[in-house]
């Protein structure tokens, strides 16, 4: 008979090679008046990622600790958190490639906190939508019988930005983002590009009045945080500084 | 009321700790673009002292023959260097040169925009603002 015993589940008991402490933010804005941090002492593989642990945590220890989570393979967008200081995807980041005995994990700056690890993204859907991230073009694909065809060059042109989750680890790394809650942010100003940027899209004029604002696209100084915590290889620097090319005249 | 938006503030904007090289040069030139104000704005106090006649023109000149006063033109030369080249990095960049092509993004991911150029000519312009310093010291303390 084959084997098709079903894998034990893993739980904290279970003799593993390293152990880490996991120190977890709590607070509940309703009721608590600061953040308190909480320590647990987790076992870990090569492969376990700082949600494992984090669920580990919930299922064992502490079942009140509130983290959002979906898909678990940078897909969803929903596990951002600051990890060790620097924003990242939870689902993402392996503990044994943090090099560290203390993993401490808070929720994002600059989004309001929900509850413990959860941030609010409201916020960033909003300046989203603002980009009008949808092809803007006359001759929709309804009233002509022709699809849009684009050759692999014309999608090399936007495709990496279309790549983006809606994660939020930009516009928390973001220098600007973190004392001007006015700023459109990377993640928008990203979009305005990929739209831009799109063959298909007839709306440039549009969005350049949109972001060409006192809190829009000039408040960007090129320092490139976005770009390093960025999961999906978006690269929102770059898509910023081609935009504003526009706006500068060095591009038509 | 207004919702506590967890901004990281002042401190997380100016800590240039966690983020490479690029997140220093933003800090870098922030500073030196103050200071060079700040120079600028005691410049012409300085300058303007010539309307009080020779004598004071004469004593407000002395105050830039002092030791502090050595340093902090030495500084200013370092702020001033590192401004400028650094500025004309990111008047390129802002125009969207020398920022990378657009790709199809693979693991693990690294981002174009954080080219080899771009940290080139920062650490570049700092190495040049401190041979500019080092240059000055040599000419301010000399002899
Ligand atoms: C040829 C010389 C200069 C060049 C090429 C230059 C270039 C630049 C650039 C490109 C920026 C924008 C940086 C960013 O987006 O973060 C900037 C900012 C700034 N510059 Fe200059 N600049 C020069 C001289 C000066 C001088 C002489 C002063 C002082 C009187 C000065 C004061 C500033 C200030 C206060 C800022 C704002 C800094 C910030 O908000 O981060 N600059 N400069
Ligand atoms: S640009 Fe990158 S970091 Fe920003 S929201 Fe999109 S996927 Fe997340
Ligand atoms: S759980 Fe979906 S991105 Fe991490």
């Amino acid at each position: 008979m084959a084997n098709t015993q079903i894998a034990e589940e893993q739980s904290s008991s279970e003799v593993s090679s390293k152990t880490v402490t996991l120190k977890i933010a709590k607070f509940n804005p309703e009721h608590d008046s600061g953040t308190q941090f909480v320590d647990f002492k987790v076992q870990y593989e090569r492969w376990t990622t700082v949600l494992d642990a984090i669920l580990d945590v919930k299922e064992h220890l502490d079942h009140s600790v509130a983290v959002r989570y979906s898909c678990r393979q940078a897909s969803c967008g929903s596990c951002g958190m600051k990890i060790n200081g620097r924003p990242r995807l939870a689902c993402f980041t392996k503990i044994s490639e943090l090099d560290s005995d203390v993993i401490t994990v808070e929720p994002m700056n600059n989004y309001p906190i929900v509850r413990d690890l959860v941030v609010d993204l409201e916020g960033m859907f909003d300046t989203h939508k603002k980009m009008k991230p949808f092809i803007i073009n006359e001759d929709s694909e309804i009233t002509n019988t022709k699809e849009f065809l684009q050759t692999p060059e014309q999608i090399e042109e936007y495709i990496q930005f279309a790549n983006c989750i809606k994660c939020g680890l930009c516009n928390s790394a973001c220098p600007t983002m973190a004392t001007d809650s006015s700023f459109l942010g990377p993640q928008a100003l990203t979009q305005a590009y990929r739209y831009v940027a799109d063959n298909r899209d007839k709306g440039k004029n549009e969005r350049l009045k949109i972001i060409d604002e006192s809190h829009g696209i000039w408040r960007c100084h090129f320092a490139g945080s976005c770009s390093q915590v960025c999961p999906k290889g978006v690269d929102p620097a770059m898509g910023i500084q081609l935009l504003r090319g526009y706006l500068l005249g060095f591009r038509k | 009321m207004k919702r506590n938006e967890n901004r990281e503030g002042i401190k997380g904007m100016a800590n240039p700790g966690r983020y490479g090289i690029e997140r220093v040069s933003y800090w870098l030139m922030r500073i030196t673009g103050l200071g060079l104000l700040a120079y600028l704005i005691g410049h012409i106090y300085e300058t303007s002292s010539i309307l009080n006649g020779k004598s004071v023109w004469d004593s407000m000149l002395q105050l830039t023959q002092t030791t502090q006063g050595h340093v902090i033109l030495t500084l200013v030369i370092g702020m001033c260097v590192f401004h400028t080249v650094n500025g004309i990095r990111l008047m390129l960049g802002h125009g969207g040169i020398g920022v990378g092509k657009p790709t199809r993004p693979d693991y693990p991911y690294i981002p174009n925009s954080q080219n080899m150029k771009n940290k080139l000519c920062i650490y570049a312009s700092i190495g040049v603002a401190a041979l500019a310093m080092m240059y000055g010291l040599s000419v301010l303390f000399g002899e």
